[in-house]
């Protein structure tokens, strides 16, 4: 079963050179893009033209975004019962110690700044592959949930009640 | 520069494992070990015995151990405004689906279930090590050099 990937990025060159670089390191990656942080929180929450959005298995987030930015962004994904299980990995060009410290502090999965050189960004998708869609265990939500619609996810509290056994104690 | 590991997991023989891999795959970790949850949360908050206790710059921690487990730790870390930054990686026996999507749901920062064989264990600790230590950018606390408050006293965000 391929893995679903969203790359929000504003940046043409960054999206073609990641598209060719998850090419080159595994050919079962679905790669989806989103532009904007409000094109990515449509995306996850499947409205409009995205609802027959794949839930991602990872996100890769860049911070400086139009519209509304990856700090917003994370915040939304990590306060949303619903979407906060899908590790986030922040890409981006700062290595401003204040933003690495505010995206771990908005429970960022990992940050990681991207490399100038061709090379090494290859290198780091490779490195995100080996790591997130290889060795880590990925949380298996069970998908056919589909968010009601008009309802906000972020307000959700605590698991969906569709699971099989009642965990009663 | 060194970096600091708090490894929290009870089994004696894991921990020598994980010592022994981190020896091979980096010899500037400086690996500290804490056998329980309550350990874990003192080691954290510089309490008691652990009054110097460094800062770590990853944790790994597994779930199921005595006195205070894992998920008990994962939940007080990240929630936690002073300790929330420090990435903190499951390293657990457990493949269970409800354990991994729990301690996602807790901000684990990432999961690994522990291999059986000796090789995959060695390999394991070397790709943490890999990644987390070599590739990924940790968060540098600005205020890690001054006084470190209380546990629950939240800093401003």
């Amino acid at each position: 079963m391929p893995l679903e990937v969203l790359v929000v990025e504003d940046s043409s060159g960054d999206i073609r050179l990641t598209r060719e670089a998850f090419r080159d390191v595994n050919p079962f990656i679905h790669l989806e893009v989103a532009h904007d942080g409000v094109e990515a929180m449509a995306f996850l929450r499947r409205q409009g033209a995205y609802a027959g959005a794949a839930r991602p298995d990872l996100i890769l987030l860049d911070l400086n975004l139009p519209k509304m930015d990856g700090r917003q962004v994370l915040a939304m994904i990590k306060e949303d019962e619903a979407l906060k299980t899908i590790p986030t990995v922040i890409l981006t060009s700062s290595e401003a110690e204040a933003d690495v410290l505010r995206s771990y502090q908005l429970q960022a999965n990992c940050y990681l700044s991207k490399p100038m050189h061709f090379e090494a960004f290859h290198g780091l998708v490779k490195s995100i592959n080996d790591f997130w869609l290889t060795k880590v265990k990925l949380p298996q939500q069970d998908d056919g949930d589909e968010p009601e619609p008009g309802a906000h996810a972020g307000h959700e509290q605590g698991p969906k009640k569709s699971r099989g056994t009642k965990g009663e104690q | 520069m060194a970096l600091d590991v708090l490894l929290i997991e009870d089994s004696p023989g894991d921990v020598r494992l994980t010592k022994e891999a981190f020896h091979v795959a980096n010899d500037s970790v400086r690996l500290h070990v804490v056998t329980d949850g309550v350990d874990a949360m003192a080691f954290l908050n510089h309490e008691g015995a652990y009054a110097d206790a460094p800062r770590p710059d990853l944790t790994l921690l597994d779930l199921n151990m005595p006195r205070m487990d894992g998920r008990q730790v994962l939940a007080r870390i990240k929630n936690d405004d002073n300790l929330k930054t420090i990435p903190t990686v499951i390293l657990t026996t457990s493949t269970a689906d409800e354990d991994i999507v729990a301690s996602y749901r807790l901000h684990a920062n990432c999961y690994f279930s522990k291999p059986v064989q000796l090789e995959d264990f060695e390999s394991l600790v070397k790709t943490i090590n890999d990644f987390w230590l070599t590739v990924a950018k940790l968060p540098h606390e600005t205020f890690d050099a001054a006084v470190v408050p209380r546990a629950g006293k939240s800093l401003s965000d």
